[in-house]
């Protein structure tokens, strides 16, 4: 408890270090923060050529907003998608590329993670601005709903810290773990709901005799109610299912206290091996 | 009686010398095993206390463990036995402007440089003036640190880091940054804090500023404590040690007091008449006293000229036999004629020994070393440690016709 006591007592710090990020990031780019908003407008007018207009796959209906739009569904999972795996594959380097920092400072060193993972919160928050604009322009009356999209964010952002906490401090240790991250960064990017609705995946699938619940499965892995949720609040206009919320919260205060467990079982010997 | 402020109690720390480090998953699982290494002791049982208000100086070679040690002190390393207990907010000084960003401006380093050291956003604003002013960097807080030369760089750091107001200030080797102006203010500062009744942990190479400031010492040796008391003790201690290692590799050891040694050491000015100082450019003389209780066949004085930071200017050495046309008296002295002193501006110390063979007799004592200070010959700008003595003229060439 001493721990958390001493963190309580670096908030200051923590803020600090997560400007740092913040304003380190796009400093001498002629755009500057210009970039936090491109980057994601990139990413959907793609995926919104490719899947939206050419495979033509078809957004579901808000059920009960009534709004039909490829983009703003897209939009709805990618930006939250986005948050995750920039923070999680972005951990692998915060320790390494502080080690200067850890060898000659004390300080609590899960601030680093925390401001990090921080810093790609506040553009997410930029962004989700966005998205809401674009929901009001559409014809989607958000605003009722911010509260309960602010409860997903901080759902969110414990998940990722949690994985955050874990990997940066793995990859200290082993430097393979950050290229095993982006690999699985890869693979969930389709495994999850973000260019395609989650009604395109089927209940059950015959394979070499066996029916298998494919639906079920897939929707074991927690990001996918995780990303449904930012859909209820901001796309369907619908509380989430308390089920799955029960569930997603489950998953990130597990995730959490393992990675802080793990980050503190390695942190003694940081300064040695980063 | 003073608290204490440091305790140290029982410190061991081991590192992992690595063989093979199986840094990949692949190559672990491979192997079986993440890593071959041995293991190494940096520190052995260490103990000491530092008391409240002191200067405490830790001595050793290199690896030694001082600096392992000042890091367990700092919270960086944690100790693998033992404990080190702090009483009071501590600041280290381990390497200046660690965590600056490069494409930050100074002004912005100082905040986050500041809190990162343990500064509140109040306190800073309220000590960024001092600071700023401190470092001699008005003009340039605005600009992004990776343009400043890295006198600027380093003067910023140190200035917030000693703008911490730590009760313990830990520092390892960073005196010796800056130009001999940032170091007299270095000098002030740290006296300052002294003042105000701070405890202030060094480590350093540079032992003239262990017995100037440092009120007790420790030596370490291979991460285990050799002597610890009062600090010139301590350094004397440990040159002797230096110097004695060099005879003892020889198997001299055997030759010990009494033998032959430099009793004093004088300097002379350009009239014979004895000094404390000098200019640079000064025709001066230095004089060796020395003893020479039992015959050598070969003895070569040696002298050694060096700054405060340890570094060697000179090292002449003359055979003694050539100087006497024969056999050396037991007792006498030398003269060592220079014809104008090349060292600029400083504080330099002047040690002797005789050898033989390659082999030292006598340790040096420090004791009996002379200090002199030079003063920078009016009219020039020179800086540095030693004067080429050269003339600037207009080069024909240069001049436009």
């Amino acid at each position: 408890m001493t721990r958390l006591a001493e963190l309580a007592g670096s908030r200051e710090l923590l803020a600090n270090l997560t400007l740092r990020e913040l304003r380190g990031r796009y400093k001498r780019s002629v755009l500057g923060w210009g970039w936090s908003l491109l980057n994601p407008l990139t990413s959907i007018a793609i995926y919104w050529l490719v899947f939206g207009v050419f495979l033509n796959v078809a957004p579901p209906t808000g059920e009960p907003s009534g709004l039909t739009s490829f983009p703003l569904f897209l939009m709805c999972g990618l930006l939250p998608w986005s948050f995750f795996q920039t923070a999680v594959e972005g951990s692998t380097e915060t320790l390494i590329g502080n080690g200067n920092l850890i060898k000659k400072v004390y300080f609590p060193r899960e601030i680093l993670v925390i401001s990090a993972t921080a810093s790609m919160l506040v553009t997410l928050f930029v962004e989700l601005g966005v998205l809401i604009l674009l929901m009001l322009i559409a014809g989607n009356m958000v605003i009722p709903w911010i509260p309960v999209l602010l409860f997903v964010v901080a759902i969110n952002f414990v998940f990722a810290l949690g994985l955050a906490m874990l990997v940066s401090v793995l990859n200290v240790y082993f430097r393979d773990v950050k290229h095993f991250v982006s690999l699985a960064m890869k693979i969930l990017f389709y495994t999850v709901p973000i260019v395609y609705p989650l009604s395109l995946v089927p209940k059950h699938k015959e394979v070499a005799g066996y029916n298998i619940p494919v639906r079920q499965i897939y929707e074991l892995n927690p990001l996918v109610p995780m990303l449904g949720f930012y859909r209820d609040v901001l796309y369907d206009l619908r509380f989430p299912d308390l089920g799955s919320l029960a569930y997603v919260i489950g998953w990130s205060a597990v995730l959490l206290w393992f990675g802080w467990w793990v980050f503190s079982r390695l942190e003694p010997r940081l300064a040695e091996e980063v | 009686m003073s608290g204490i402020a440091v305790d140290v109690v029982d410190v061991s720390k081991r590192y992992r010398l690595y063989h093979e480090r199986n840094q990949s998953l692949k190559a672990s699982v491979m192997r079986g095993r993440r890593a071959r290494y041995e293991e190494f002791w940096a520190l052995r049982d260490v103990s000491l206390q530092v008391r409240e208000g002191t200067a405490y100086g830790l001595v050793g070679e290199n690896g030694s463990g001082k600096s392992t040690l000042l890091k367990c002190m700092a919270k960086i390393l944690r100790p693998d036995q033992g404990g080190i207990t702090t009483y009071g907010k501590v600041s280290a000084l381990l390497e200046l402007g660690a965590g600056f960003h490069p494409e930050l401006s100074g002004r912005e380093n100082v905040f986050l440089n500041g809190s990162i050291l343990g500064l509140s956003k109040k306190q800073l604003l309220s000590r960024f003036d001092e600071i700023v002013g401190f470092a001699g960097l008005e003009q340039f807080i605005d600009a992004p640190v990776k343009n400043y030369s890295s006198g600027m760089y380093v003067r910023l750091g140190f200035s917030v880091a000693i703008n911490v107001d730590p009760d313990i200030l830990l520092i390892d080797e960073v005196l010796a940054v800056g130009d001999a102006e940032f170091q007299r203010r270095c000098g002030d500062k740290f006296a300052e804090l002294r003042a105000q009744g701070k405890t202030i942990v060094i480590v350093t190479h540079a032992l003239g500023t262990v017995k100037e400031m440092c009120d007790e010492a420790a030596l370490l040796e291979h991460g285990v404590i050799q002597t610890v008391g009062n600090a010139t003790d301590v350094v004397d201690r440990y040159l002797g040690d230096v110097f004695a290692v060099g005879a003892d590799a020889e198997g001299a050891d055997a030759v010990r007091l009494p033998g032959p040694s430099i009793e004093r050491v004088e300097l002379l000015d350009a009239h014979g008449r004895p000094a404390d100082g000098a200019r640079t450019g000064d025709a001066v003389t230095l004089r060796f006293h020395f003893t020479l209780p039992t015959p050598l066949s070969a003895p070569v004085l040696v002298a050694s000229f060096h700054t405060l930071d340890g570094l060697e200017v000179s090292r002449p050495a003359v055979p003694m036999t050539d100087l006497f046309g024969g056999a050396v008296p037991t007792a006498g002295a030398v003269d060592l004629d220079i014809a104008r002193l090349p060292v600029l501006g400083g504080t330099y110390d002047i040690t002797a020994a005789i050898a033989e063979g390659g082999v030292l007799h006598g340790v040096p004592d420090r004791a009996h070393a002379l200090r002199i200070v030079v003063e920078r010959a009016s009219g020039t700008e020179e800086h540095g440690v030693v004067s080429l003595g050269g003339q600037w003229k207009l080069s024909a060439r240069g001049v436009p016709t």
